[in-house]
């Protein structure tokens, strides 16, 4: 008696569990109310279905907060999903195939590539549209001649200074060191000339600005700021890059002991006055009492210095289920002017819509959009093998594991030509 | 079954044969056994309603399943439910009661992973190749589609006539109609407001709600502009703004085959999953397909990963033993000691020492990694008064680091099964051993030693597995670096096997998941021989 009730319990309980797994894994469909609309507030007639849009914890309130103005705006019901921001992008290149994903989902536009070549997004054609964003957001989405994305907002590291400690900043990066060496020989507290993130796997993203301004950018861009898959970080001026790195090592103004969070608590605690890093840091600087500036980073090489820009946007599934309200979801109430505004409010971050960029007067958002160039990080497949060959090979000239800098970026660019060529096969 | 326990146990009793289960068959005649139905039991009726649960919860995973096309899972869920019920319900399955939810639950968790693993390894599932080739072929059709340069926007009205779909646009001044099949033709006695076509006679304009609602027929459908093929195509994304693309890529399904409208390259399929050019140009995306052995063998061919991958292997093997012999001897050593009677505040020492086992590795591992930073960390900065060690950055260094930081993670479980097996070595036997005059290191090498490895080496053996793919540690600790200076693929001194993978198959940024499948059943199958010479030999020790 005991033992068939012992049994069939043991059974509901493994089934119960054999049928989630199978669920769960194979349609995901415990993200998607089956609830059919019935929030629809307008009279509209047959406006069924879902607009389902997918975006990550940083930005879960105000794309639901978005999402219920344009329900209430078109009358179509909208369900803005949370995904973990580490699996969203992985999670939608392997659930896009089923048919289950969703239609719009929010990400960086340094993702195009990827999503492109997974042929899991449609191309998004903005028309006269394009010329109303800051160029620099639509050659990010731009690949292959197409337009993928719809861009919101933009972000980019520059240089920024702790008025306390100086109030002038020389435009080189040389002279600018010697600055900091002399203030830091004045103030005891003071430990570092500068500083900029980098960790023992290096951190190419932060030194890029630097980079640049010696005339060696990573790819060769074509005339609408898309880019190709010509390295170009090559010969000469990648060599001198290479070298100054080397010595900026050896001086120990660079160091691979010093991580993204080394990096920002020595600025915080006024143990430097300058660090390289992005407005995702100032508000903590700003808490810690501190009076910044938000400069470009001045030049190494002679030539301008350029950050990576990163982009922020809504690219529309290839499989949507509603590609009409999608569409004009990204292009016509996403790239709108209040929107858009609203976004910054949420963010913090300079829009992609000059209309609503010009409105902002917020120091600080203007500045790093004042030091921000026409180079946004590329998306290209091939910058994938870039990554780790290229910090890796950073880290090593800095901490002097590569004897020799020159041979060592030669190396490096064999190397990630060599990846290249395989992923092409 | 309480009453057997009770009462002596009758012969006639067969085991196991609970008495209110039904009348005790006799060995002779075994009368004929009664329908459960016919007895209302309290145990029948929980039975009825706990099968009954399964049951809805089955049927609504097959509706559930049916719903988004997932016909493998129906049959496997149909499958399931007949065999429960028949189980349950059935007199004659009596070992089917037990074994049904175990055999459920291994199919799913562990044969269904196993087949799908193995599947996947020979295939060339991952970037580039992440879905079907008609997913292929339509994404190549709609990423290829170029608006023509200086075209203007035209605002749209979609218009349909019985089930014909078209757009209306207004073109020169005047309305046109156009349908997939009919090209642009001016219409007469449309009205138009701002631009845009708001009545056709003998067409119904669709509003926004009814766009939406064909969302699929008005974004597939192309309307001709002229009877030029060459002047393309109207297009719409969004139902109110149409522009005019013309196809780059043409699909010519006879053929099987795209060409390029500009160009006229035509690309045909090849065996990998991807359109290609008589000069080996690639049409992305591609298709998932089988390749065969290719993701088995790239490990041993490919002139880049070949080379480091003997590297890899070598330092896998000795990470793997090295941890298991320094945490074993460390814990034996420790065990001993604490096992003595004659040290005081066993207890204490034991607790404390069991400390880094109650740790989360992977928390561990990270406040290691703080610890042994050159310049900021507790072990350079306060043990080592200010030296300046690169603990993680150095080669053989690093190798060191993560054997020590392994080392303190894995002693107290070593710790934790030597004292629990010393405990069970009887006290007379050590006894005898030294009243034969036996020394203390003779004894432990001649009695403890063996009797302890009797029940440990299993142990060792199922520990050595477990470093061997201990992602966990490597990863945290030291991202596999430092990176090999030089080497063509991002991998370092201290990656192991299964970090290697991750680094090939997912570190930079692409995804790679038919050779992470191929390369992990590989590692299953070293780590298996490993384990089954292993407890072949371990039973050599049983027999002394």
């Amino acid at each position: 008696m005991r033992r068939s009730i012992f049994s069939a319990t043991a059974v509901a309980l493994g089934a119960a569990l054999a049928l989630t797994a199978c669920s769960s894994g194979d349609s995901g469909s415990g993200d998607k109310p089956s609830t059919p609309s019935a929030a629809a507030t307008t009279d509209a007639p047959k406006l069924t279905g879902t607009l389902t849009i997918w975006t990550d914890e940083t930005r879960i309130d105000v794309f639901k907060k978005l999402g219920q103005e344009y329900q209430q705006q078109s009358g179509v019901k909208v369900s803005v999903v949370q995904k973990a921001s580490a699996d969203i992008r992985a999670d939608f290149v392997k659930q896009e195939p089923t048919g289950q994903g969703p239609d719009i989902i929010i990400g960086a536009h340094d993702w195009t590539g990827q999503l492109v070549t997974n042929g899991t997004v449609q191309p998004i054609e903005l028309g006269d549209k394009a010329s109303e964003f800051s160029p620099v957001t639509v050659s990010a989405f731009t690949y292959d001649g197409q337009v993928y994305g719809v861009p919101y907002a933009i972000e980019n590291i520059a240089l920024v200074r702790n008025n306390k400690l100086a109030d002038s900043t020389p435009d080189s990066l040389d002279a600018l060191i010697a600055q900091g060496k002399q203030i830091e020989a004045k103030d005891s507290k003071v430990k570092y000339p500068f500083v900029v993130q980098q960790g023992k796997d290096g951190d190419p993203y932060h030194l890029y600005p630097l980079q640049t301004s010696f005339g060696a950018p990573v790819f060769k861009q074509n005339d609408d700021g898309s880019y190709t898959d010509t390295i170009a970080m090559g010969g000469d001026n990648g060599h001198k890059f290479a070298e100054y790195l080397a010595k900026l090592g050896k001086a120990g103004v660079l160091d691979t002991a010093i991580d993204s969070q080394k990096a920002t608590d020595a600025f915080s605690k006024g143990q430097t006055p300058y660090i390289i890093t992005g407005p995702w840091n100032t508000p903590a600087f700003k808490k810690a009492g501190l009076d910044i500036t938000v400069l470009p980073v001045p030049s190494a090489g002679g030539e301008k210095s350029n950050p990576f820009v990163g982009v922020q946007g809504a690219f529309i599934s290839a499989k949507a289920q509603n590609p009409i309200v999608a569409n004009d979801f990204v292009t016509n109430f996403l790239g709108s002017e209040a929107v858009q505004t609203e976004l910054y409010t949420a963010g913090q971050r300079m829009p992609a819509l000059t209309a609503a960029a010009d409105k902002v007067d917020d120091p600080i958002i203007k500045g790093f959009t004042a030091a921000a160039g026409t180079t946004p990080m590329p998306s290209i497949p091939a910058m994938d093998s870039v990554w780790a060959f290229w910090g890796t090979t950073e880290a090593q000239i800095i901490s002097g594991s590569a004897k020799n800098p020159d041979s060592a970026w030669d190396t490096m660019i064999k190397n990630i030509q060599a990846a290249i060529d395989k992923s092409k096969g | 079954m309480t009453e057997q326990t009770l009462a002596p146990r009758s012969p006639d009793v067969a085991p196991g044969d609970g008495g209110s289960d039904g009348p005790a068959p006799r060995p002779t005649v075994p009368p004929r056994p009664e329908s459960h139905a016919r007895r209302f039991s309290p145990g029948w009726i929980a039975k009825l309603i706990l099968v009954g649960l399964v049951d809805a919860l089955g049927v609504y995973g097959i509706i559930a399943a049916a719903g988004v096309e997932s016909w493998w899972i129906v049959a496997f869920l149909v499958a399931a439910l007949a065999v429960v019920n028949w189980a349950y319900f059935s007199r004659r399955a009596v070992p089917a009661k037990y074994l049904v939810p175990g055999l459920l639950f291994l199919l799913v968790y562990q044969l269904f992973v196993m087949a799908y693993t193995g599947y996947i390894a020979f295939t060339n599932y991952g970037d580039g190749h992440n879905s079907t080739k008609s997913d292929a072929i339509s994404a190549i059709e709609t990423q290829n589609q170029e608006r023509l340069p200086d075209s203007p926007a035209f605002p749209v009205a979609v218009v349909t006539r019985g089930d014909e779909l078209g757009f209306a646009v207004v073109q020169d001044g005047k309305a046109e109609v156009g349908t997939a099949d009919d090209p642009l033709a001016p219409v007469d006695g449309a009205t138009v407001q701002a631009g845009k076509v708001t009545a056709v006679p003998g067409w119904t304009v669709l509003s926004f709600a009814d766009i939406a609602g064909r969302a699929e027929a008005v974004t597939a459908l192309a309307v001709p502009v002229s009877d030029d093929a060459g002047d393309g195509t109207l297009r719409t994304q969004n139902g109110s703004v149409a522009y005019v693309f013309s196809p780059v890529m043409q699909y010519d399904a006879k053929t099987d085959t795209f060409t390029n409208t500009k160009t006229g390259v035509t690309y045909t399929p090849s065996d990998h999953g991807n359109f290609v050019s008589a000069k080996g140009e690639k049409l992305e995306p591609g298709w998932r397909v089988t390749v065969g052995w290719e993701n088995f063998t790239t490990m041993f061919t490919d002139s880049r990963l070949s080379g480091i991958f003997l590297k890899v292997t070598l330092w896998t093997f000795a990470f793997a033993f090295l941890s298991v012999a320094t945490t074993f001897f460390l814990g034996l050593f420790l065990a001993l000691v604490f096992n003595d009677p004659r040290v005081r505040g066993r207890k204490i020492y034991r607790s404390l020492l069991i400390l880094p086992y109650a740790f989360p590795g992977f928390l561990a591992a990270l406040v290691w990694s703080g610890m042994l930073n050159s310049k900021f960390g507790f072990v350079n900065q306060v043990l080592l008064g200010g030296a300046n060690i690169d603990w993680l950055g150095d080669p053989w260094l690093a190798k060191l680091s993560v054997l020590g930081v392994n080392l303190w993670l894995g002693f107290p479980y070593m710790f934790l099964i030597c004292t629990g097996a010393l405990q069970s070595i009887p006290g007379d036997v050590m006894e005898s051993a030294r009243m034969d005059g036996a020394g203390a290191w003779r004894a432990f090498r001649s009695i403890t030693l063996p009797l302890l490895m009797v029940s440990v080496a299993p142990l060792l053996i199922s520990s050595f597995a477990f470093n061997f793919n201990n992602f966990t540690l490597i990863y945290l600790l030291t991202g596999g670096g430092p990176d090999f200076v030089g080497a063509p693929v991002p991998v370092g001194s201290t990656d192991i096997l299964i970090s290697m993978v991750y680094s090939v198959a997912f570190g930079t940024g692409s995804n790679d998941y038919g050779l992470a499948s191929a390369v992990s059943i590989l590692i299953f199958i070293v780590v298996g021989v490993i384990s089954w010479i292993g407890f072949r030999r371990t039973r050599t020790l049983e027999e002394l």
